[in-house]
């Protein structure tokens, strides 16, 4: 370090040390799976009660990552009839649906042009194990336009290699715009009540018009439908990871 | 055309043949339709033998996929798939390139479509 005039510098202390508190940052981020969320109903909260306890001892013994609708990921399963006994699917989720231990994701991929769909539980225990491969959220819920679109938008490679990606990012939200087969279509993906944002429409103007006549812009406003589920979710969040710390 | 809802296979239904035999693959004006279903129910899953109409002939093929979701953790293709069969069991092509379900293995003494399959799921 030459010092460039003829006097002494000021003694500059060194700069203070940034602690990076994992703990804290794994702990704000805080995801808790959809089935958790006990469905709007007038049954016992007892019956959801005893069947988080079996899904928190699952959870116990087998990690299920944290993954989104729209994540490529790899499933190994446990079967009798395959060569090795188990068997690999690589594919992205299209679907998640069900509550409790009964909940399930879709995954789709298409191999040597044949489309190909499986339903998994996530709780039944034929699943040895689950690796997310690829994290990218979509714009919509729902991806079972993905069957109407282009076969190009649905291949995954099955020897991917798992993308890396930092412990305390923002899921990175892919804003694709998929391109579809030419009409018809399994369902008539441009009326509103689907809401989907992931399709570019090549459609001529007068069909999009056409398709808002079925819109119900009064759904939004209707009171009976709301369901609120913050404060579910933060004594189901202080449960699950009480149980999970254990 | 194409029919709305597709289900599992019955009379009628128009079947994709997955197999390298001649039959299944020259060109026709008419596509391969399923004209009986060897089952109690008219219905045809993975893993039933139907009777199909191609190009002029009866043939009898074995289903290994259809559109109809099946149970949980097995596999729904998007085309019914059919591979061409003889009366004895022995699949007339030689290759068959397409993903077949591991759930097949359950259903009957399909050996020798198995050792024909190249990929399964």
């Amino acid at each position: 370090r030459a010092i460039s005039d003829g006097k002494p510098e000021k003694f500059q202390p060194p700069p203070k040390p940034v602690i990076i508190d994992k703990q804290k940052q794994r702990e704000e981020r805080r995801f808790l799976s959809p089935e958790f969320i006990p469905p709007r109903g007038r049954t016992d909260p007892l019956k959801f009660y005893i069947e988080r306890k079996d899904m928190i001892q699952r959870r116990r013994v087998f990690n299920i990552p944290e993954f989104y609708v729209g994540h490529i990921l790899a499933v190994t399963t446990a079967d009798p009839y395959a060569n090795e006994k188990t068997n690999r699917f690589v594919g992205i989720c299209i679907q998640r649906g069900g509550k409790g231990l009964g909940a399930t994701f879709v995954l789709r991929n298409v191999i040597e042009d044949q489309g190909v769909e499986i339903c998994y539980e996530l709780y039944n225990p034929r699943i040895q194990a689950i690796e997310v491969l690829k994290l990218e959220k979509r714009l919509d819920d729902n991806l079972m336009y993905l069957r109407d679109a282009l076969p190009e938008y649905s291949t995954f490679d099955v020897n991917m290699k798992p993308v890396s990606r930092l412990e305390h990012e923002e899921v990175p939200v892919n804003k694709l715009q998929v391109r579809m087969k030419p009409k018809p279509w399994s369902k008539r993906w441009e009326r509103p009540k689907y809401n989907i944002k992931g399709i570019k429409f090549e459609l001529p103007e007068s069909k999009m018009k056409a398709a808002q006549k079925w819109s119900q812009p009064w759904l939004e406003f209707d009171m009976m439908r709301e369901y609120d589920t913050s404060k579910l979710e933060d004594k189901i969040w202080k449960e699950v990871s009480d149980g999970l710390k254990k | 055309s194409i029919t709305g809802a597709c289900r599992a296979i019955q009379k009628l239904t128009r079947v994709r043949v997955v197999d390298n035999s001649a039959l299944g693959n020259t060109p026709y004006h008419r596509p391969p339709k399923c004209i009986h279903v060897y089952n109690k129910t008219g219905v045809g899953k993975v893993g039933d033998k139907i009777l199909l109409a191609i190009k002029g002939e009866k043939k009898k093929a074995l289903i290994v996929g259809h559109k109809m979701p099946g149970p949980t953790m097995t596999p729904r293709f998007d085309s019914n798939n059919v591979v061409l069969i003889e009366d004895n069991g022995n699949p007339t092509g030689t290759r068959i390139k397409t993903p077949i379900p591991y759930i097949l293995r359950q259903k009957g003494e399909f050996s020798k479509v198995f050792a024909i399959a190249r990929n399964f799921v």
